[in-house]
């Protein structure tokens, strides 16, 4: 009478590390051969940036993403606690006031303090908004790292394979996680659609995440050590998982290169696109259907809800919780009524 | 009543669909603007004709009247493919036709744009022109065969209002018959009541409510101010003067003074 989870995506692995470690005997189902490889978790920005996240999303996403880097500095040693900084270049500084009145925690910064905290952008921005609450990880590490504290609790991650039907109707709980794979079932599910890049640059070095504001092109530069970088993320109204746009990667490395033009030297180590799962709100919701319970819509914000999301998961299964918040029928739509 | 290519519209309000939050709150802005049409980008918020099609279905339920446009386009060719493109995703012969001049401003390349309206015109699309206040270039588009025009109240996204009153007013005088809609820089709802005010059929908003802080009650503003704006029109304001007028007589009152 154990639990099922479907899918090892941040969804799935943080569900079943939940559900382990409040003693549930868990077996995580995973349909590719490797982690990660059909996961858009894979190609994440791993911005643990709650308040940056503001800016465009509803206060939810807020509260459970502050509840959750608390969870990945426990959970995963290699979370950076160093915030977030956030600049326009001077034609665009009406950006920076437009951002700074949708968010909050946040300091303002002269180019002095930029300098002080970024000394490669020393010089290249005379104001930023320094989110210091904020954390980063490098998504991958992240999921090999939640992958190896299953393990030690002998949860068993079964790759390429998925459960059969009297193995799911006999679980105690199924916990769906499988993203986009989802829709058939929850049909309000639609895919966005992002593209990112790596880039390996040894003469640069970031000590958090640089978002570069933009009236029509925004992106932001994650450091993962080792002169890796970051750079993301195109955000399309689309479900195709495959191609990656000319116009994206000029858009991202013309960005890139604006906020240092070192970047003009970077090798690119890889192109990436994945379809990120969304509710029409783009708000995450779990939805039980029977003895199922689908942790879906995570949306852009896969690393910063994961953890809360699998907490209230956790509690659904084991103790027949309920969380209106992520639970009621499309909450935004009832509270503009 | 507004009637754009033989279509009856009670609402003066046209919405954008780009850069809100969440399809939801899009969806509750639209229906606090009362909106009927609302303008969809193809090439921007989408990947591609064979893509988007949850957003595309998003748009559907909506059950307003869509007007893509073809956003982002800087040539001729891009502009007409885009169009033909729209025409298959949303079955509809209108297009919104923008051909971009200049990255900065967003500026209408207003050459481009007139030989892609006699294009598309040609083949039997009902062609909405973003164009500036330029009474010549409008002289072409109408040639081209638009019987719409969308001139730009100041540059795309920029919400400063209406940039060149005096363009501006001498269109709406010069073009008296032909539905004018104020598209582009519009900031506030005072801006919207003004270009209704000095006769402009219509208007349409992206920016200005999907990036306020609360797009749904913006877009309730929008449509108050629109319809303020077209009941001052229709009502006939007064001609502002130099010198205080007082309206009553003061001649022969009591006391003074």
């Amino acid at each position: 009478m154990g639990c099922i989870v479907i899918g090892a995506g941040i969804a799935g692995l943080t569900c079943a590390l939940e559900l382990a470690a409040r003693g549930a005997a868990v077996e995580v189902y995973e349909r590719s051969p490797r982690l990660g490889a059909q996961a858009c978790s894979w190609f994440a920005g791993g911005m643990l940036a709650p308040w940056c996240e503001r800016e465009n999303s509803e206060p939810l996403i807020a509260q459970l993403g502050a509840e959750s880097i608390p969870w990945w500095q426990a959970h995963f040693a290699g979370t950076v606690l160093r915030g977030t900084l956030v600049v326009a270049h001077p034609r665009d500084t009406a950006e920076l006031a437009q951002f700074a009145r949708r968010t909050e925690q946040f300091a303002t910064l002269s180019g002095e303090a930029i300098g002080a905290l970024e000394p490669e952008l020393a010089g290249r921005f005379e104001r930023a908004l320094y989110f210091a609450g904020e954390a980063h990880l490098d998504p991958r590490a992240a999921l090999a790292a939640l992958a190896e504290r299953l393990a030690a609790l002998e949860v068993p991650i079964r790759l390429g394979r998925t459960p059969g039907a009297a193995q799911l109707a006999r679980a105690h709980a199924v916990l769906d996680c499988t993203g986009m794979a989802a829709a058939p079932v929850l049909p309000e599910l639609r895919g966005v659609k992002g593209e990112m890049l790596l880039l390996h640059l040894p003469e640069l070095a970031l000590q958090r995440p640089v978002r570069v504001l933009h009236p029509r092109l925004p992106v932001y530069v994650v450091p993962r050590g080792g002169h890796t970088f970051m750079v993301g993320a195109t955000l399309l109204e689309s479900d195709d998982s495959e191609r990656i746009s000319a116009r994206s990667m000029l858009e991202l490395l013309s960005a890139a290169y604006a906020l240092h033009p070192a970047f003009g030297e970077a090798h690119i180590l890889e192109i990436g696109t994945a379809v990120r799962a969304a509710f029409p709100d783009n708000l995450p919701r779990l939805t039980v259907r029977g003895n199922t319970l689908f942790v879906n819509g995570l949306y852009r914000h896969g690393f910063l809800l994961g953890p809360a999301l699998a907490r209230r998961a956790a509690a659904v299964v084991l103790d027949g919780a309920h969380f209106p918040e992520v639970m009621d029928e499309d909450p935004r739509q009832r509270r503009l009524a | 009543m507004l009637e754009l290519y033989g279509t009856a519209l009670r609402s003066r309000l046209l919405l954008g669909t780009a850069r809100y939050a969440s399809p939801a709150v899009l969806s509750a802005a639209v229906r606090a603007a009362g909106a009927e049409i609302v303008t969809v980008s193809l090439r921007r918020e989408g990947g591609g004709e064979r893509s988007g099609q949850g957003f595309w279905a998003l748009i559907r339920e909506l059950g307003v009247r869509v007007l893509p446009n073809t956003a982002g386009c800087h040539s001729v060719k891009e502009a007409v493919t885009t169009a033909h493109m729209a025409r298959e995703v949303f079955g509809t012969p209108w297009i919104k036709l923008e051909v971009i001049g200049e990255d900065d401003t967003l500026q209408p390349d207003v050459y481009g744009l007139a030989e892609a309206a006699a294009i598309l015109c040609a083949e039997g699309f009902e062609v909405f022109p973003y164009t500036t206040e330029d009474l010549v270039v409008a002289e072409r588009l109408l040639r081209a065969g638009c019987r719409v025009l969308m001139p730009w109240g100041s540059p795309i996204g920029s919400g400063r209002g209406l940039n060149n009153l005096f363009g501006l007013k001498a269109m709406r005088a010069h073009f008296a018959g032909v539905p004018l809609i104020v598209d582009a820089g519009i900031g506030v709802p005072s801006h919207a009541a003004q270009a209704l005010e000095l006769g402009f059929d219509a208007v349409l908003i992206n920016t200005a409510v999907a990036l306020a802080r609360d797009p749904v009650q913006m877009a309730g503003a929008f449509a108050r101010a629109v319809e303020a704006g077209r009941a001052a029109c229709e009502a006939g304001p007064i001609e502002p003067r130099d010198l205080a007028q007082p309206s009553t007589p003061v001649i022969g009152t009591a006391f003074r003074g």
